[in-house]
């Protein structure tokens, strides 16, 4: 027996898979470390988790994206030492990447 | 629902309400950017909100659009909810990385809660545990509000389509970098605790280089994990 095509219902079910694929990543993270005693090398290892997924995701991203986006950043990340407002680092980090993007960079 | 020292107040939801806040503006223009770029792909308006409400996850949405067809077969809807995994398999990481706080309460709960996961949220929520604080109350909040913002402005977005077919020149592409980079201000513990970033950045870069996709994030956040829990704690 054969499953039959998805059909009229292909683009709802895609979305579904792909809902049910996110809440995977969501909650086996946290099933997982249930099982994984925290000692001192596991405590520390999650202490330096965020700042390691942040390095992460931002170093490779921006290295694809190009300098104007390595200056937007930067320029982000010094209005957040200054002001301490994620909204101002914000404002700071589109506006720098849109000035220069108009100027062709 | 938990216990004193770990509660889920109603105070709680509304300081994470206020917290998320001062990231609504990028997350507009992000919900704002995928409506119109669903629509120029021919996704109806049901199926954009169908994906924003039960996906929640932009970059994995922005993604998905990419490899967006009319007619889907198996083999297809199986390689689009991989492919979806890899992008967000950030959330494992994530997730672990709160799970010492997740702890405390019972199963259901938080496997409620983290339906609303995302990375705003784990911005509010590593910040708001860092700094001492124990209620969930603040992650539900902001996870709620987060969650009905997204959805609600991929409309407008939507009904513009066309007129924003280049998500990109508003600087769309950069609004998680610049959540991200800002966060390192708040979480920044001295140069020694930093040292584990810098390896997981670097180990980011060169998988980057070496190997297509998104497992650059994965592979470079273990090495800093790897790397802290084999560090001694600052002198």
């Amino acid at each position: 027996m054969t499953l039959p095509e998805p059909g009229i219902w292909g683009p709802v079910l895609a979305i579904l898979a792909m809902a049910l694929a996110t809440y995977l990543c969501r909650i086996s993270g946290v099933v997982l470390m249930g099982f994984i005693p925290l000692t001192p090398h596991v405590r520390r290892g999650l202490a330096a988790l965020p700042g390691s997924i942040i390095a992460a995701t931002v170093l490779p991203l921006i290295e694809r994206l190009g300098p104007a986006a390595a200056v937007a950043l930067l320029a982000a990340i010094g209005s957040m030492v200054l002001r301490r407002s994620e909204l101002l680092a914000l404002l700071v980090g589109m506006g720098t990447i849109a000035g220069l993007r108009a100027l062709g960079f | 629902m938990g216990h004193a020292a770990f509660p889920v107040s109603a105070a709680g939801m509304l300081l994470g309400i206020r917290r998320v806040s001062v990231l609504m503006p990028g997350v507009i223009i992000f919900a704002v950017a995928f409506g119109a770029a669903a629509s120029a792909k021919g996704l109806s308006l049901f199926e954009t909100l169908l994906m924003s409400a039960l996906v929640y996850g932009g970059i994995s949405q922005l993604i998905a659009l990419e490899l967006w067809r009319p007619e889907w077969s198996w083999g297809g809807i199986v390689a689009l909810a991989a492919l979806t995994a890899t992008v967000n398999a950030r959330m494992v990481l994530q997730g672990a990385s709160l799970q010492p706080w997740f702890a405390h309460y019972p199963k259901s709960l938080n496997a409620f809660h983290l339906f609303f996961f995302t990375d705003a949220n784990w911005v509010i929520g590593t910040r708001y545990h860092t700094e001492g604080g124990r209620d969930l109350g603040v992650l539900i909040g902001a996870g709620l509000a987060l969650w009905l913002v997204w959805i609600l402005f991929t409309i407008p977005g939507h009904a513009l389509g066309a007129l924003m077919a280049d998500p990109r020149r508003l600087g769309i592409d950069l609004v998680l970098p610049i959540f991200f980079a800002a966060m390192i201000v708040p979480l920044w513990r001295g140069k020694r605790a930093a040292v584990p970033w810098l390896v997981a950045g670097i180990v980011a870069l060169v998988t980057s280089k070496l190997v297509d996709g998104y497992a650059f994030i994965i592979v470079g956040s273990l090495s800093g994990a790897l790397v802290g829990a084999f560090t001694d704690d600052a002198a």
